[in-house]
């Protein structure tokens, strides 16, 4: 059976009353997701698919709790990202810091860099394995708190509501840090842009 | 309203977004038009985001689905068993 949002409450539904199977359909779409959300507060791909499958096992036997007042990928979300954080302070213990305590950076001068001249193609620029790696590590340098947001709204894109509900966060609050973190990766990145295309202007590289 | 350059980059992200009011927007525009740094600026972010989103950036791992299927269809025949 195929899955789309408008029938999800009805398969909920039916795996709560028993067609237990059914769940294997209700999260194939969001797997990704859940990876990537794990991913983003985990930094370590072997952790993250661990807490992916832990989260998705914990959304099943807590399927009876979830109400339908948020979208079922907001609430999957929520549960991604408290066992992402339930991870990170047990391997990182009590000394460090909490998300909590993390201070919201203030400066807010990020100057971003100018590069007048990078004009690659970005798809292009994809097939360099070291760019992937790059974007990678930038993302993964991120404060916490501006990567969380970053990779839902950008990676996984959730709208700004979804982003905001699953971190339990205000929408300004999400909006002012998706705009640093994006102005951090701008800074961070172009430097590694380089030139391929001497065309003067244009999104992808070919128009004047 | 006449912007200077760091006002612009303020709102780069709400303009990407398109989330700006229509009075702001305009005067990013018109400022974006004779500003090659900001218009730089701009499409190497926008760059960046369309780098950061595609797939081949986030690979997910060989073999996590049918991992992932499998420890659930192992959770799902357990708690079969509980219950029935």
């Amino acid at each position: 059976m195929r899955v789309n949002q408008e029938n999800e409450g009805k398969i909920i539904r039916r795996i709560l009353a028993g067609e237990k199977e059914l769940f294997h359909e209700l999260i194939r779409p969001y797997e990704r997701r859940v990876y990537l959300t794990l991913l983003s507060i985990l930094r370590d791909e072997i952790e993250a698919e661990d807490g992916a499958q832990e989260a998705i096992i914990s959304a099943y036997r807590n399927l009876a709790s979830f109400r339908g007042e948020a979208k079922f990928s907001t609430w999957l979300t929520t549960i991604a990202i408290n066992e992402g954080r339930k991870r990170l302070r047990k391997t990182k213990g009590k000394a460090e810091v909490s998300i909590d305590e993390q201070q919201e950076s203030q400066e807010g001068d990020y100057t971003p860099a100018a590069l007048t001249d990078w004009r690659e193609i970005p798809l292009e620029a994809l097939e360099r394995k070291e760019l992937r790696e790059e974007i990678k590590k930038a993302i993964g340098e991120l404060p916490e708190i501006y990567r969380e947001v970053f990779m839902l709204r950008d990676i996984e894109e959730l709208n700004g509501e979804e982003t905001a509900a699953a971190l339990g966060v205000g929408a300004g609050v999400v909006k002012v840090r998706l705009h640093r973190a994006r102005m951090m990766l701008q800074k961070r990145l172009v430097p590694y842009l380089k030139t391929t295309v001497p065309a003067r202007r244009g999104f992808f590289g070919g128009a004047q | 309203m006449k912007l200077n350059c760091k006002h612009v980059w303020e709102h780069i992200s709400e303009y990407i977004d398109k989330t700006l009011d229509a009075g702001l927007l305009a005067d990013i525009e018109l400022h974006l038009e004779h500003c090659e740094i900001c218009s730089a600026i701009l499409d190497s972010t926008r760059n960046i985001l369309i780098l950061t989103a595609d797939e081949r950036t986030f690979e997910l791992p060989v073999g996590y689905s049918d991992r992932l299927h499998e420890r659930l269809a192992k959770e799902l025949a357990r708690a079969g068993a509980d219950t029935n």
